[in-house]
C-alpha cells in the first residue's frame, strides 16, 4: 500500500506542538511586508536561510501586487468607466498576485516544510496581519 | 473500515462572528439594519422615475434625445456604485483564533509586567515605528488582534475593519478599505445626478413658462396635482 504524504492527513493525524506568528514589518511603511528573523522555536526544525528566502519571496510578490505602475492605472480608469463591471470578466492585478502566493504556499508546503513538520498558513487567511507557522509533534 | 461521511462544506461566511447578515451564498454581506438603506434606495429610484415620467418626454423633444440617455446611464451607475457599496465587505480582519489570541496575551503580560490586584492593567498598546514616526497600534478585546495602522472596531457590526472610514446607514454598511471606491463613485455620481436633474428641472420650467407664462406653468406641470385632489 502506497503512503500518501497529504497535508490534510498529517493535520488530522499530528498533534500541533505549537504556532509561531511572523509578525508585519513597518519599516519601509504600511506596505505589505513580514518580519524576516529567524524566530527560535524552528531553530531546530528548519534551514535558517530556507525560512528566510521563503519570507523574502512572500514579501516580493506582495510589493509585487501593491505595485502602482502604468498597468494598475489603466486598470483601475475603465473599471471606472464602466462602473466595475469588467470585473466579471477579468480580475484585478492585486488578484492575480494573490493566486501566485496561494500556489507559491502551497508548493513550499509541499516541497519544504511538510516533510519538516511545519505548516505555513497564507497571511490572507488572518488579514495580512501574520504568518502563522504550525509546529506539528515530532513524531519521528 | 472507516465510514465515508460526505458532510457539506461549512463556508467562511456561515462562522463569522460579526453581526453581519449574507445573501446569495455569500456573495451579499450587509449590516443587520437595513431600513435606511430601503430608503436610499427609495429615494433615488423614486425621484428618478418621477423625472423620467414627466419632464424628459419634453426635454427629448424641445432640446435633445441625449439628455435622458445620459440621465439614464448616470442613474444607472449611482445604483450599480450604491449597490456595490452595500454588497461588499468593507475589509473585515477575521478574529484571532484561540492559538494567537492567547499567545498575543503572554506578550502582553511579559510587556507589561505584575500589576497589583485592584489596580486597572495599562492599556493594551504596541508601538510601532513608520516611517520614522511612533504609531500606536491599540489591541482589540473583542477580535483579540493588535489593529494594524487605520483599522478600528466598528460597533454595530461587530468587526475590526481594516482602514475603517464609518459605518453608513444609508448605505447599509461600513465604509473601509475594500469599498471606499465605490462609496467615494457613489457619492459622487449621485451629486451629479442630482445636479443634472436639478439644473434641467428648471430648464424645463422655464422653458415652459417662456411658452405658457410661468402661472399655466405651475397648473400643467405635475408638481400641482397634489392640489388638484
Amino acid at each position: 500500500m502506497a503512503e500518501t504524504h497529504s497535508l490534510q492527513d498529517m493535520r488530522q493525524q499530528a498533534a500541533v506542538a505549537a504556532k509561531v506568528f511572523i509578525q508585519r514589518d513597518y519599516t519601509k511603511g504600511t506596505v505589505c511586508q513580514f518580519q524576516t528573523k529567524f524566530p527560535s522555536e524552528l531553530e531546530t526544525r528548519i534551514d535558517k536561510q530556507q525560512f528566510e528566502e521563503t519570507v523574502q519571496t512572500l514579501n516580493n510578490l506582495y510589493a509585487e501586487a501593491e505595485k502602482l505602475g502604468s498597468q494598475s492605472y489603466i486598470e483601475g480608469c475603465l473599471a471606472c468607466l464602466t462602473a466595475y463591471t469588467i470585473f466579471l470578466c477579468m480580475e484585478t492585478h492585486y488578484e492575480k498576485v494573490l493566486k501566485k502566493i496561494a500556489k507559491y504556499i502551497q508548493e513550499q508546503n509541499d516541497k519544504i516544510y511538510a516533510p519538516r513538520g511545519l505548516l505555513l498558513t497564507d497571511p490572507i487567511e488572518r488579514g495580512l496581519r501574520v504568518i502563522e507557522v504550525t509546529i506539528f509533534e515530532d513524531r519521528s | 473500515m472507516s465510514a465515508v461521511m460526505i458532510t457539506r462544506k461549512v463556508r467562511k461566511w456561515e462562522k463569522l462572528p460579526g453581526k453581519n447578515t449574507f445573501c446569495c451564498d455569500g456573495r451579499v454581506m450587509m449590516a443587520r439594519q437595513k431600513g435606511v438603506f430601503y430608503l436610499t434606495l427609495f429615494l433615488i429610484v423614486g425621484t428618478c422615475s418621477l423625472f423620467f415620467a414627466f419632464e424628459c418626454p419634453y426635454l427629448a423633444v424641445h432640446l435633445s434625445p441625449a439628455i435622458p440617455v445620459f440621465a439614464a446611464l448616470l442613474f444607472l451607475f449611482v445604483i450599480a456604485m450604491l449597490l456595490r457599496t452595500s454588497f461588499s465587505d468593507p475589509g473585515v480582519l477575521p478574529r484571532a483564533l484561540p492559538e494567537e489570541a492567547t499567545f498575543i496575551e503572554m506578550e502582553i503580560e511579559a510587556a507589561n509586567g505584575n500589576v497589583p490586584a485592584g489596580q486597572r492593567p495599562p492599556p493594551r498598546i504596541r508601538n510601532v515605528q513608520i516611517n520614522n514616526q511612533i504609531v500606536k497600534l491599540k489591541y482589540c478585546y473583542t477580535c483579540k488582534i493588535f489593529r494594524p495602522p487605520r483599522a478600528s472596531h466598528c460597533s454595530i457590526c461587530d468587526n475590526c475593519v481594516d482602514r475603517f472610514d464609518h459605518h453608513c446607514p444609508w448605505v447599509g454598511n461600513c465604509v473601509g478599505k475594500r469599498n471606499y471606491r465605490y462609496f467615494y463613485m457613489f457619492t459622487l455620481s449621485l451629486s451629479l445626478l442630482t445636479i443634472y436633474i436639478f439644473t434641467f428641472d428648471i430648464i424645463h420650467v422655464v422653458m415652459r413658462s417662456v411658452d405658457n407664462g410661468f402661472l399655466n406653468t405651475l397648473k400643467i406641470t405635475p408638481g400641482t396635482y397634489p392640489f388638484k385632489l
